[in-house]
């Protein structure tokens, strides 16, 4: 009823009952363009044969603007960082000294904290997020899905400097006080977990990061999941497995290069993350072993340095730091985009085709 | 029947797996119950009508709010929202309608790439081409960033959207002699029109909350401003620098700054799913 407004039903309206409609529409006004050509056609002048084309370019335009921006990303980032990539070369990605004063710059402890905070996210977010999409897809009453689905869709909306917020005021106190102590006396011998429980560190900045990616982990291996399709499913149902073992040989084995996709998008979001991860990992340019200790990722160095460097040279450094990191992410979205699309690429064809 | 059959150990085994999904599912839906717990205890204690309404106090008195940073931000989302929901629609329409070729993959690729660069890059690119040029922080420049960053996302959905319109639609229009632009701005465009609208409330809800790309470009601003050229206070800047402070009166108002973001983005996402679960396309129900 109140999609009658449509187009579709309003064109065979007007060719079932040629009466009702015999507007100004359906009358072609006796053509000096000849045949096959217009009814509609909003002008047959200049301006009329012009729009169409003139339309295409705009639509064109905006598609360029596209990869217009990321080659001035590119060109800005390159520009911008000439100045450090001529004075130190590779050098810099090695150097672990940072000292602005003296105008020496590496890179290597914040490539350090940036690795080692999102392989901390990774190892926390990946079975906990395969875990949920497993359950959500598979396990899960279909009444629940749509809530549950919402529910991590929201945790997703929420943004990085809430959860910075949280994490300084709640997480920190909590590590501090309970998980870190507990740590360090169960599991010091591993030498991961020494030195004075601050809160503040590695860990911190690890756990904020794994619960960021979780959402997307889950989404996208969801997603992934419920792209195998019903039959694999089936055939081993009726061979007599359980459930599990359903999930196991039917599901998880089809969808393991999706699945990994997904996590390495997920490591992607982790490595540029910057707010949240600022707020609580204690931003000091130090490489230590122990996960409790404070350490710097690329981005926070970024966000807490740039709009104070002084001097054309700690800006150049800063700005190559933007570029690595850019790069990084390029490659490894790319390689995770791959991956996912290899899985999923049967499920958007089939929905277009109908 | 058959399940008798089945032993002992691969029962235990499946309830044992079904167990380690749901405590999975808890244990991602831990933080988010306290995070909303913890916004609603701290952030409704300290709203009043004097935190949306006031500029910030020096520190040392109480009182005093976010009236700019909230007005800050509407103004840098609605630059953002200017430059970025043309463009990113324009782009999508040009990738369903006349991007299906190696050209069209090609933009289809950088956007997805681009979808995937760090907000702190885009700030970095954005200050190299607004701030460093006008030579001052600047409410335009906040907005050039979040605009960088709506304009994929923004795409990509609108293209999704345009492929779901039947082809069979846009072949009636073409065939009453209804020229090609006037058959994607009248029938197309207006069909997909409640998809394309939700994936421009995901592309605000995501960059309303983004605080990265304006550290150096909006760069924040202790007086309201209204003049596009000057630095600009932001909602999320302002929790920001409110949260990393040492003082309690501010973190008061950090939380109730990060309720009024967190109440304005869910209630987008609300709406999104909303009008999502209704149908995407005005036709297909």
């Amino acid at each position: 009823m109140s999609n009658s407004a449509l187009p579709v039903p309003r064109i065979t309206k007007g060719t079932a009952t040629p009466a009702s409609s015999a507007g100004p529409t359906s009358l072609p006004p006796a053509g000096e363009s000849g045949g096959a050509v217009p009814l509609l056609r909003a002008g047959t002048g200049f301006f009329g044969r012009l729009s169409d084309p003139a339309f295409g370019v705009a639509m064109m335009a905006c598609g360029m603007t596209v990869m217009i921006i990321l080659v001035l990303i590119v060109l800005e980032l390159v520009l911008n960082s000439r100045l450090s990539l001529h004075q130190f070369g590779w050098g810099f990605f090695k150097t672990q000294i940072w000292d602005p004063v003296a105008g020496n710059f590496g890179a290597l402890p914040f490539i350090y904290g940036t690795l080692v905070s999102s392989l901390v996210a990774l190892a926390l977010a990946v079975p906990l997020g395969v875990g949920a999409a497993v359950f959500i897809a598979e396990m899960c009453p279909a009444r629940l899905r749509g809530i549950l689905s919402f529910t991590t869709e929201l945790l997703a909306a929420i943004p990085s400097v809430i959860y910075g917020l949280w994490a300084i005021f709640v997480l920190v106190p909590l590590l501090r006080l309970y998980v870190e102590p507990w740590l360090a006396k169960y599991f010091g011998w591993t030498r991961l977990f020494e030195g004075p429980p601050y809160g503040i560190g590695m860990l911190a900045a690890g756990v904020v990061l794994a619960i960021m990616v979780v959402p997307i982990i889950s989404s996208l291996t969801r997603d992934v999941l419920t792209a195998v399709p019903r039959q694999q499913r089936e055939a081993v149902l009726a061979l007599g497995a359980t459930r599990w073992e359903m999930i196991r040989m039917g599901v998880l084995r089809n969808a393991r290069a999706g699945i990994l996709g997904a996590i390495i998008l997920g490591l992607g979001r982790a490595l540029g993350e910057t707010m949240a991860v600022t707020m609580v990992i204690g931003n000091r340019p130090e490489i230590a072993k122990s996960l409790l200790a404070p350490g710097y990722t690329m981005a926070s160095v970024i966000a807490n340095e740039f709009s104070e460097a002084t001097g054309n040279l700690y800006l150049s450094a800063l700005v190559e730091i933007g570029l690595a990191l850019f790069l990084v992410t390029i490659v490894v979205n790319g390689f995770a985009r791959l991956l996912v699309w290899t899985v999923t690429r049967g499920v958007p064809a089939r929905v277009h085709a109908q | 029947m058959s399940q008798d059959r089945i032993s002992w150990a691969r029962t235990v085994k499946d309830h044992l797996a079904t167990a380690c999904a749901v405590l999975a599912i808890l244990l991602v839906l831990l933080p988010l119950a306290a995070i909303f717990l913890y916004l609603m205890q701290r952030g409704l204690s300290s709203i009043n009508w004097a935190f949306l309404t006031q500029t910030p106090k020096p520190v040392g008195e109480v009182g005093g709010g976010m009236g700019n940073a909230i007005a800050g931000s509407g103004v840098i989302l609605a630059i953002a929202s200017l430059i970025g929901v043309p463009v990113g629609i324009g782009a999508g329409v040009f990738l369903a309608e006349y991007g299906r070729n190696r050209f069209g993959n090609a933009i289809r690729f950088t956007a997805d790439v681009l979808n995937g660069v760090p907000s702190i890059v885009i700030g970095i690119v954005a200050y190299g081409l607004v701030v460093f040029r006008q030579k001052h922080f600047s409410a335009l420049a906040g907005g050039v960033a979040l605009s960088i960053m709506m304009i994929p996302t923004i795409s990509r959905a609108t293209e999704e959207m345009l492929l779901l319109v039947p082809l069979s639609v846009r072949e009636a229009a073409l065939g009453l002699g209804i020229s090609r632009w006037r058959t994607t701005v009248s029938i197309t465009l207006r069909t997909a029109a409640a998809g394309i609208i939700t994936g421009i409330m995901l592309a605000f809800a995501r960059v309303a909350g983004e605080t990265a790309p304006l550290l150096f470009t909006a760069f924040g601003n202790q007086y309201w401003n209204w003049k596009l050229d000057q630095p600009t206070a932001a909602l999320p800047l302002q929790i920001f620098a409110y949260a990393i402070s040492p003082y309690d009166e501010w973190h008061r108002q950090a939380w109730a700054g990060a309720l009024v973001l967190i109440v304005l983005i869910v209630s987008v996402v609300a709406i999104v799913r909303i009008v999502a679960s209704r149908g995407l396309l005005k036709g297909t129900n």
